[in-house]
């Protein structure tokens, strides 16, 4: 049956059904090696000196008593790595400059964040480490800081890059500011559009940074052997990115640098980047032993992540009967002590979810003293689509409709012109919306206090570029590699996929992820694009797996190779005039292997084209304590389009994940500051993620539309289900309580103030 | 500085090292023992992703102190599965897919077997309030207490 038949008839052996993950076992009984689990002999325990000032210029950095140390090893600076030409090149989702970024991982000029690492040390062992870092003498002179966005942007505000002209307007400025760049999207005419409007809204919103909190804190192992070709094992959602951007930095051949991706404890677009692995390298090179360095929490509060906060603007203009005529906003965001905030693809995102002709977005990537933030699950998005999704609502209010309606009235369809640009394909958007209010959670009765938001989310999604290879080993079982890092539960789907084209079964598929010595570049796990690009790839592999398999068929039975099809894992005859031949399976064939040409083998090179985008609604409520301030959700229910699941579990876990990364980010997340400029809230209990006792079970409706560049439809799930989560959550919150916060998070203190329980000063 | 002499019982084994002042058990367990499956997430008690029991009382490895460990017994993931056979607490969570990295799972797991040997019948909101000092960034935590009260019922029956 061919895939085409089987999508028709829903008669997949595999895809679609939910068997344990192969990589289950080892997950659950400890054995499974992530970062910091890695030990080799003669290894040392790296640890790096971080700042305590949030801006300062470092005037020296005295490292002899370090380096006298009885058990040091190598001690490292800014001294050790070379300046880098600004150059920018694409991470994952995200771009970064070489010349920014040979200044994060070591300062050089200057300290521009509290937690900027300024020195590491190599030593025998960790409290030796710890004394090292200690006898370590930086002078600093101590520079003005400033943290906030609307603070940043301020004349007058302390200026973090002397060299900084806004870019994107004309003429350039000639005084440096923290103001990066300004950016500009639109179409129609705006103010025709409100002109022709029966209602405006113009509301600003606040959103507070939040991390991307994966529980397993940046980890590697480095080492490098005296004739400059290195080893290096990380914690990484690209290894094939860590390989680049290390070569890079440190002057290596590619070649000479072997990446091995360890399991990886969560990333959400956070380990798309390097911290420690250059670091890592350069003190194993100087202490001539392996080098394991893994960071504190609190080093990863204060120095990695998270994602923007920002300040949004948004106007709306409708209709009596709710068509929107006109949408504008203005996004600021930060970006951390160098540019490179997701404010583009906030501003592509904003609007994106509905068909307005009249459409301006401008946007604002603006530094201040803080981590440089890096790629957040759908990066930038989540922020500009609260912001209007929040707007929507009250539009849906004021004018006395439901928000569905209201939403479906506007909503983009297949052959839509999106406002960033492209015309849609197929798209789920109506299907999701349609489910959310035929939803039995949608008509539920409410109790008092309690209050139901609905909001929907939009995230592009993305392709790429992959290498998949499957072996087919003598018994006729299959070694299936790839180059994605596997962070939740990939190897399970693509497995699946090797095995649907190739019709043997799952458990003879065994998946691992190739390091970069074994298998080609691929692009990293993040932009939903894994199980859609890399499973193009194993696709395409298994393809040409079957294409072997049918050659070494025929010249078995001494026929031409045309007369050979393969069904279900047995190579046949196509008809009876080819021949009458008992058919083979896959484990025949390769029994005969050497007798007919060799090892088979399938590989596959793509740069994936067609990743479609995801839409998906929430339905959230809320109840809202009036003494505490203190928000409990008590039932949420996601829909999102996923094309075709492969394995539903795990779509659904994505879904679930994402509304509970949004609920945190809503209700409780956010960095707290004092005035000195330094991260108060580094660690779990008071950077408050949800825990199991916050949240309620996460219902789930996967929608299958499914997108026509991939075999069976896929479609990116990952990304998606944290976009709509703080707009649905905010508009349940205000409707509780009958006023708008537009504010995030919405912690006790800030309810309590917006309800007038409490004044401005004590929230 | 002078390292402590320390015997202790780790997974039914008497086992002896010597520790640092300054090492907490979960040191101890992963860097002189090798036993990498309790996970430091925060070093500081609030993530339980070092879950591990020490004389039958559930602890955070890295709030405890190897030389504390005198005398003592403790059990980690690496005890759980009894030969090829894994624990239905184990089992369950590959059936409901309640993990995606994995890299709270050892300690929810034991955290989890703790909870059910004190009350093996728990209601939803039990499991998660014990729970609640194990921090899970990608699950929602859905799967993680189906999984759970699903294996909870299972070990009623055999």
């Amino acid at each position: 049956m061919s895939t085409a038949e089987k999508l028709e008839n829903g008669k997949f052996k595999w895809v679609g059904t939910r068997p344990v993950r192969p990589d289950g076992v080892d997950k659950v009984t400890g054995r499974a090696r992530f970062g910091a689990d890695l030990f080799l002999p003669g290894m040392l325990v790296g640890r790096v000196l971080r700042s305590p000032h949030a801006h300062a210029r470092i005037k020296s950095i005295d490292t002899s008593k370090a380096e006298a140390l009885p058990g040091v090893k190598a001690v490292v600076t800014r001294d050790d790595f070379k300046e880098m030409p600004s150059e920018s090149v694409a991470a994952g989702e995200m771009m970064i400059d070489y010349r920014d970024m040979t200044r994060n991982i070591m300062a050089r000029e200057k300290v521009l964040y509290d937690g900027h690492a300024v020195a590491a040390v190599a030593a025998a062992s960790a409290s030796v480490a710890r004394k090292a870092l200690k006898l370590i003498k930086v002078e600093y002179e101590v520079l003005p800081h400033v943290i906030g966005v609307i603070e940043a942007m301020e004349p007058g505000a302390p200026v973090l890059h002397e060299a900084m002209f806004t870019e994107g307007v004309e003429p350039t400025p000639d005084t440096p500011s923290n103001i990066a760049a300004r950016n500009e999207l639109g179409r129609g005419d705006v103010e025709a559009g409100f002109k022709k409007a029966d209602i405006i809204l113009e509301r600003t919103f606040d959103t507070a940074p939040v991390h991307q909190g994966y529980i397993e804190n940046h980890a590697c192992v480095a080492s490098v052997s005296e004739d400059g070709k290195a080893e290096l094992w990380c914690s990484t959602q690209g290894h094939y990115m860590v390989r680049a951007f290390c070569a890079k930095l440190l002057g290596m051949d590619i070649s000479d640098l072997r990446v091995t991706a360890s399991e990886i404890g969560g990333g959400f677009g956070g380990k798309t980047i390097v911290y420690l692995e250059p670091v890592a390298l350069v003190l194993s090179q100087k202490a001539h032993h392996p080098v394991k360095m893994v960071m504190t929490r609190e080093e990863v509060f204060r120095a990695t992540g998270p994602t923007s906060g920002a300040n949004v603007w948004v106007k709306l203009g409708a209709t009596k009967d709710g068509k929107i005529t006109a949408a504008e906003a203005v996004l600021k965001y930060q970006a951390g002590a160098f540019p490179g905030s997701p404010v583009g693809p906030g501003c592509m995102c904003a609007f994106a979810p509905y068909d307005i002709e009249n459409v301006k977005v401008v946007g604002y990537d603006v530094v201040s003293n803080r981590p440089k933030v890096a790629a957040y699950r759908a990066p930038g998005a989540p922020i500009s689509e609260y912001a209007v999704e929040c707007v929507v609502d009250e539009l849906a209010e004021k004018l006395g409709l439901d928000p569905i309606e209201l939403r479906l009235k506007n909503a983009a369809k297949e052959g839509t012109q999106a406002a960033y640009g492209p015309k849609f394909g197929p798209i789920g958007f109506v299907e999701t919306l349609e489910a959310a209010k035929s939803h039995p959670h949608y008509n539920a009765p409410l109790g008092p206090n309690q209050g139901r938001g609905v909001a929907s989310g939009f995230w592009f999604n993305i392709g790429g570029e992959s290498c998949a290879t499957i072996n087919i080993n003598e018994d006729g079982t299959a070694q299936l590699m790839v180059g994605t890092p596997d962070i939740g539960g990939s190897r399970a789907s693509m497995a699946m996929m090797a095995a649907e084209e190739l019709g043997i079964d799952l458990d003879k598929v065994n998946p691992v992820i190739g390091d970069t010595g074994s298998l080609g570049f691929s692009f990293l796990t993040g932009g939903s694009r894994v199980t859609f690009a890399t499973g193009k790839a194993v696709i395409v592999a298994a393809g040409n797996v079957i294409t072997d398999l049918r050659e070494r068929a025929a010249k078995i039975w001494d026929i031409p190779v045309d007369a050979v099809e393969w069904e279900d894992g047995f190579a046949r005859p196509t008809s009876s005039n080819a021949g009458e031949f008992d058919p083979l399976s896959l484990a025949d064939i390769a029994a005969m292997a050497a007798k007919t040409g060799g090892p088979i083998a399938g590989h596959a090179q793509i740069n994936a084209q067609g990743a479609a985008p995801g839409f998906g609604t929430h339905i959230v409520d809320v109840e809202v304590d009036k003494e505490t301030g203190r928000v409990t959700v008590l039932r949420y229910t996601v829909i999102q389009d996923a094309g075709k699941a492969i394995h539903p579990s795990y779509v659904e876990g994505q879904y679930q994940g994402g509304a509970a990364q949004g609920i945190g980010w809503a209700l409780n997340e956010e960095y707290v500051y004092g005035e000195d400029g330094r991260m108060q809230n580094t660690g779990f209990l008071d950077y408050r993620m949800p825990v199991a006792s916050d949240l309620p079970m996460i219902d789930t409706q996967i929608i299958e539309v499914p997108n026509p560049n991939h075999p069976y439809g896929v479609r990116g799930v990952g990304e998606t289900p944290l976009v709509p989560a703080m707009g649905a959550v905010a508009c349940a919150v205000e409707h509780a309580l009958g006023t708008r916060l537009n504010e995030l998070p919405m912690s006790p203190p800030r309810v309590l103030k917006a309800i007038g329980a409490i004044g401005e000063a004590q929230a | 500085m002078a390292k402590i002499h320390v015997t202790a019982t780790v997974n039914g084994d008497e086992v002896e090292f010597l520790c640092e002042l300054e090492e907490t058990l979960l040191d101890v367990l992963r860097d002189e023992l090798h036993l990498t499956g309790s996970k430091e997430g925060c070093a500081s008690g609030d993530c339980g992703a070092c879950s591990v029991m020490l004389d039958g009382r559930l602890v955070c490895a890295c709030l405890v102190l190897g030389v504390e460990m005198e005398g003592r017994s403790v059990e980690t993931i690496e005890a759980m599965a009894a030969g090829d056979e894994l624990h239905p607490l184990q089992q369950k969570f590959l059936e409901h897919a309640a993990l995606q990295c994995g890299i709270c799972t050892p300690g929810i797991l034991v955290a989890a077997k703790a909870l059910l040997e004190k009350k093996p019948d728990p209601t939803e909101t039990e499991v998660r309030f014990w729970l609640a000092g194990n921090l899970c960034r990608c699950t929602g935590y859905d799967k993680i207490i189906r999984a759970v009260l699903d294996a909870a019922a299972e070990m009623r029956v055999s």
